[in-house]
């Protein structure tokens, strides 16, 4: 079950970004799809550079956290503080707008558009040339298009997928395909990078191409990383920190060491007797 | 005249008409790019577009302020749809779209009729549906004066709105709000602009498309009809594809004026009005997705 994808990386502490100052803080957060209490006064931290993991099993709320933070879903309570300022109500073009990118558990890639177009899109808050700039070709349109393709290049490159640059996304097989998705979350240069379930489904070398894709982000660009995973071992292995959710609440944080001898954690994850 | 230069005049005479096609199917395309719905209400803003327009210059306006004016308003018509017809429907079925721009096809035929009357009117764009005198001397080719200025006018629109939509932030823009709405928006694309951009440009598409056809065949209610000829379009070069839409256009064009020339004898005629469907037929039995439409790809 474990990988233990370069788990020494993290154990050396070699890291080229140390832990900053909470980043994003949930403070009670409760969230209800009319009668069903999807989320119960949940709160926790995010530190500036940290690989932080939501775990928990099914229907325990974990997407809808991401959601919450992502601003698909407004919260009934609770508030989110990102970078020191309160967010009451966030949409998801303004959670795009303030660094925040995200993956989606059901591949969410512009299935018609090739490897670089979809990556060229999430450099869309990036390029700010008006429409009519765009439609007459003005010399700041194209010379956006120019910059912005070499940025895409260069994540094409970080991620290994030159090879398959010019080909239609439906095309590629499902773990190519999460790693595009990938690649087009962070084209956007985002503060945090929201990966929901970016291990779903993958063979276990896929998984371990992954992790090392999500530490090397996270090594590279420094960028703070916020993921939901299904896979107990993956999560151990990659994160710094980790939530347990279980039925909408938290019943456990700390690091993966702390988490995996929590008695609530081991409980909710092979029951207990009755 | 020798038979060749007859067949070249009905060639021309096809391929001219069938750019004005392709500008009529182009409103469609460009819908269906950013919301996978088939706009049934195309054939009416063209409709209502020159209505306007023609209005306007009745009203007293000139030419060069009745343009402006017409464009201004068939932006705002395209915002409107936006708002009130197309963001209320967010996340429903392609279906309940389509059937959305059904209704706003009455509603615009009838806003059109209550505000400027249902008469034909004329509309002069000042060029005269004439043979250009120096191709009939030099040829013996009829070739129209208007179809050789409706073709260069269709083709430069084309061919900017090809541009515009191939590989720049505004087409990419338009096709990740077309395949992801919740994806589009988690890179920061705004659907709603996108969408309002959308259907102010397929306005504008259309009074270009109107005038045109208006300036040939008088701004009349038969105008929402000339929709149907750009279904076979749409059909044979993809409901996705601009460079599509131009082949196609040019294709149906073609096949219909030659079929009714050389083949339609045979039939005792009157195949004009046919030919392209059953050309559009075809190709939904062999190419269903089109000359250059998005292949249908489907994994098992």
């Amino acid at each position: 079950m474990t990988i233990s994808v370069q788990s020494s990386i993290l154990q050396s502490a070699q890291r080229a970004f140390a832990f900053g100052s909470p980043i994003l803080e949930l403070d009670s957060i409760s969230l209800r799809f009319g009668g069903v209490q999807a989320l119960t006064n949940i709160s926790f931290n995010v530190l500036e550079h940290e690989i932080r993991a939501i775990i928990g099993p099914n229907g325990a709320g974990k997407s809808s956290m991401l959601n919450v933070i992502n601003g698909i879903y407004v919260p009934q309570e609770g508030s989110i503080t990102f970078r020191g300022e309160r967010l009451s109500e966030m949409a998801p073009t303004h959670a795009a707008r303030l660094g925040i990118a995200r993956t989606f558990q059901n591949i969410a890639l512009f299935r018609g558009m090739s490897v670089l177009d979809n990556i060229m899109a999430g450099r869309n808050l990036h390029m700010h040339a008006s429409f009519v700039e765009v439609a007459l070709q003005l010399p700041r349109a194209r010379r956006e298009e120019a910059e912005n393709r070499a940025a895409v290049e260069e994540i094409i490159e970080f991620l290994e997928i030159e090879h398959i640059r010019k080909t239609p996304v439906a095309r590629l097989p499902y773990g190519l395909q999460k790693r595009v998705e990938l690649g087009r979350a962070l084209a956007a240069e985002p503060t945090i990078l929201l990966l929901d379930e970016p291990m779903a489904g993958m063979n276990i070398e896929e998984k371990q191409d992954m992790c090392r894709f999500i530490l090397d982000v996270n090594d590279h660009y420094g960028t703070t990383i916020v993921l939901i995973e299904h896979d107990m071992g993956v999560v151990m292995d990659i994160s710094d920190r980790v939530v347990v959710l279980d039925y909408g609440k938290k019943i456990g944080d700390g690091t993966p060491d702390e988490v995996r001898s929590d008695q609530n954690v081991i409980d909710a994850y092979l029951g207990v007797p009755h | 005249m020798p038979d060749f230069w007859f067949f070249l005049e009905v060639l021309v005479g096809g391929l001219l008409s069938g750019t004005m096609y392709a500008l009529v199917a182009l409103g469609f395309v460009l819908i269906y790019k950013a919301s996978s719905v088939f706009n049934f209400a195309q054939g009416a803003m063209v409709f209502f577009a020159v209505l306007s327009f023609v209005g306007f210059m009745e009203l007293g306006l000139p030419f060069w302020a009745a343009l402006p004016v017409t464009v201004g308003l068939m932006i705002l018509v395209g915002m409107g749809t936006e708002r009130f017809v197309l963001r209320p429907l967010v996340n429903q079925s392609e279906d309940t779209l389509l059937m959305a721009t059904i209704g706003l096809a009455f509603v615009i035929e009838g806003v059109a009729q209550l505000a400027w009357g249902v008469d034909v009117r004329r509309l002069d764009l000042g060029i005269r549906d004439e043979p250009i005198n120096w191709v009939m001397d030099k040829t013996g080719m009829l070739v129209s004066q208007l179809d050789v200025t409706a073709a260069a006018v269709a083709g430069i629109m084309v061919a900017a709105l090809a541009l515009l939509f191939s590989h720049t932030k505004v087409g990419r823009g338009l096709r990740a709000v077309a395949d992801d709405h919740a994806a589009a928006l988690s890179i920061g694309i705004p659907l709603k602009h996108i969408w309002m951009l959308v259907w102010a440009t397929a306005g504008v598409v259309a009074l270009v498309a109107g005038m045109l056809w208006g300036a040939r065949s008088g701004v009349q209610f038969a105008l929402v009809w000339v929709a149907l000829k750009a279904l076979p379009v749409l059909i044979i070069g993809g409901f996705t594809s601009v460079p599509g839409v131009i082949l196609a256009g040019l294709i149906v064009g073609a096949v219909e004026k030659i079929g009714e020339v050389f083949i339609g004898p045979f039939f005792g005629g009157g195949i004009e009005g046919w030919a392209p469907y059953m050309l559009a037929v075809l190709f939904l039995l062999i190419r269903p997705e089109g000359l250059f439409g998005e292949k249908i790809i489907r994994r098992v």
